[in-house]
């Protein structure tokens, strides 16, 4: 039994329908605070709807999700999301960029200067800070998006198969980076992939989502320790389990 | 590395090939009479007299032109200022498209020298009928590319305000604005453009200075040298304003130029 003052976001049946579409159907379950949950389902399960309605992009038809016992609220708790789309802002610097969201919080400028100088230095990015996006390569621009989330130093960070069309180098190399800033900074983290091997790689819980209209199918734990090995029969294993709950055919 | 090539001198080239025809057909040729169309030296001539002459139209040509300017600039600084604005707020706010859009969309097709014969009734053949009128053929363009520059503002980054917290118009100031900037700069250009030639047009018709009064003074004299002398200054004048607004542009608009 998780102890309430450790739960972090509480999604309580939470149902969202466009129209007649049922889209989430009744989804309850529990973050803990400083987590790194993973969400894994189908393609078209609605596993962005779902980030998109903790954000409040989108209201919910039926149910709540609660932060910290409260409903949630972007103005009140500091949330960052990372898109699917690329969503750097072409006319800013990368410093400008990784800036934006602590500018819209309204933090003094020497505050905003010291984040996202440590920010900059952590994803690499501290030479290009002066660059426009249309300057970077695509890992760089993932890592401005990074860098601009974690600035903020959300309480909660939600990221939307942020390395979907990154090769796999680069992948694992943002993987690992990720993970450093997780531990670093002690961020709860909702991570939605279809890559079950990343899910694997990145979490601690993974929840596994049906088709739709979509329900939990299962919440796994993820046991094995980091840094994780993707060739150990342990990892392989966890790999097949989850891929078998995922299986429609 | 491949060098950078420079092209500069096809345009330069291009304006000396289009003088050495005119002078090839004119001057050494003489298919023309230099009543009807005289050749560019003699246009020279006339350019370079008219700089301090007043005759035949009472102004030298330097008057003309600052009369022009001072009327084009007036008009079109006004579109600019209220039209930019008034674009920007009614692609944002719902409430100001549904109030102001019926009367903009009436007002739209309505080309600027149509609001000539109106205006000159309502303030007569001086500064203010000019003046509006030129605000009117601005004023559109300015709200149209604002307008659409704003609703070209992509979800993602409003979605990225949204979570980090920003109010409505920290959203307009710091993701719409900028997203339709560059936008804006062509509608402040297109607006420029339709000023320079509304003013023009207006001279001709009712005025007692300016290039177009100095055109249509020319045409009743049959004198071609002084109708093609304001032709080249209304040309140069326009070309220089483009090129003045895209170095601004340049500078404003970050981002998407580098490289």
């Amino acid at each position: 039994m998780v102890n309430q003052e450790q739960i972090k976001v509480k999604v309580d049946h939470m149902t969202k329908r466009f129209g007649d579409l049922l889209v989430l159907n009744d989804i309850s379950f529990d973050v803990k605070k400083g987590e790194f949950l993973c969400i894994v389902g189908p393609t078209g399960c609605g596993k962005t709807t779902f980030l998109n309605c903790i954000t409040k992009l989108y209201d919910l038809s039926q149910g709540e999700i609660l932060v910290n016992g409260e409903p949630v609220n972007p103005r009140k708790h500091n949330i960052a999301y990372i898109f699917q789309e690329y969503s750097t802002m072409s006319w800013l610097t990368v410093e400008e960029n990784v800036a934006f969201g602590l500018k819209m919080k309204k933090l003094p400028k020497s505050v905003i200067k010291k984040e996202v100088d440590e920010v900059l230095e952590i994803v690499g990015l501290t030479k290009y800070k002066n660059y426009y996006p249309v300057e970077l390569s695509t890992s760089m621009l993932q890592r401005v998006v990074i860098a601009r989330a974690f600035a903020v130093k959300p309480e909660i960070l939600l990221m939307d198969e942020p390395y979907g069309q990154l090769d796999v180098d680069l992948r694992f190399k943002l993987e690992d980076e990720l993970l450093k800033l997780w531990k670093k900074l002690g961020t709860t983290v909702i991570f939605i992939t279809h890559n079950i091997e990343e899910a694997v790689y990145l979490s601690e819980n993974i929840l596994v989502l049906t088709n739709k209209p979509t329900t939990i199918k299962e919440k796994l734990s993820n046991p094995l320790p980091m840094p994780r090995n993707v060739v150990s029969p342990e990892f392989i294993d966890l790999r097949n389990q989850v891929t078998d709950l995922i299986k429609w055919w | 590395m491949k060098k950078k090539e420079n092209y500069w001198y096809l345009s330069i080239l291009s304006i000396l090939a289009f003088i050495f025809i005119w002078w090839l057909f004119c001057d050494v040729l003489k298919m023309t009479k230099e009543s009807t169309l005289p050749g560019p030296i003699k246009v020279m001539e006339t350019f370079i007299k008219k700089l301090s002459s007043t005759a035949p139209d009472g102004a030298t040509l330097i008057e003309h032109i600052g009369s022009s300017l001072k009327i084009s600039m007036g008009g079109w600084a006004m579109g600019v200022v209220i039209g930019t604005p008034l674009g920007i707020c009614m692609a944002w706010y719902k409430k100001i498209d549904l109030f102001v859009r019926p009367v903009f969309d009436l007002i739209r097709p309505v080309p600027g020298l149509a609001w000539i014969p109106l205006m000159i009734i309502l303030f007569g053949i001086g500064l203010t009928s000019k003046i509006v009128t030129v605000f009117l053929s601005a004023f559109v363009p300015c709200v149209l590319n604002s307008y659409t520059g704003i609703r070209q503002t992509k979800d993602v980054h409003l979605w990225v305000g949204q979570t980090f917290g920003a109010s409505n118009f920290q959203m307009l100031i710091n993701i719409a604005v900028p997203t339709a900037l560059p936008l804006v700069m062509t509608g402040v250009r297109v607006a420029l453009g339709a000023s320079w030639t509304c003013i023009v047009a207006a001279e001709m018709l009712a005025s007692t200075k300016g290039l177009g009064y100095m055109i249509q003074q020319a045409r009743g004299i049959f004198r071609p040298d002084i109708i093609i002398c304001g032709m080249i200054a209304i040309g140069v004048i326009g070309a220089l304003f483009s090129w003045l607004l895209s170095l601004i542009e340049n500078r404003i608009v970050r981002g998407a130029k580098h490289i």
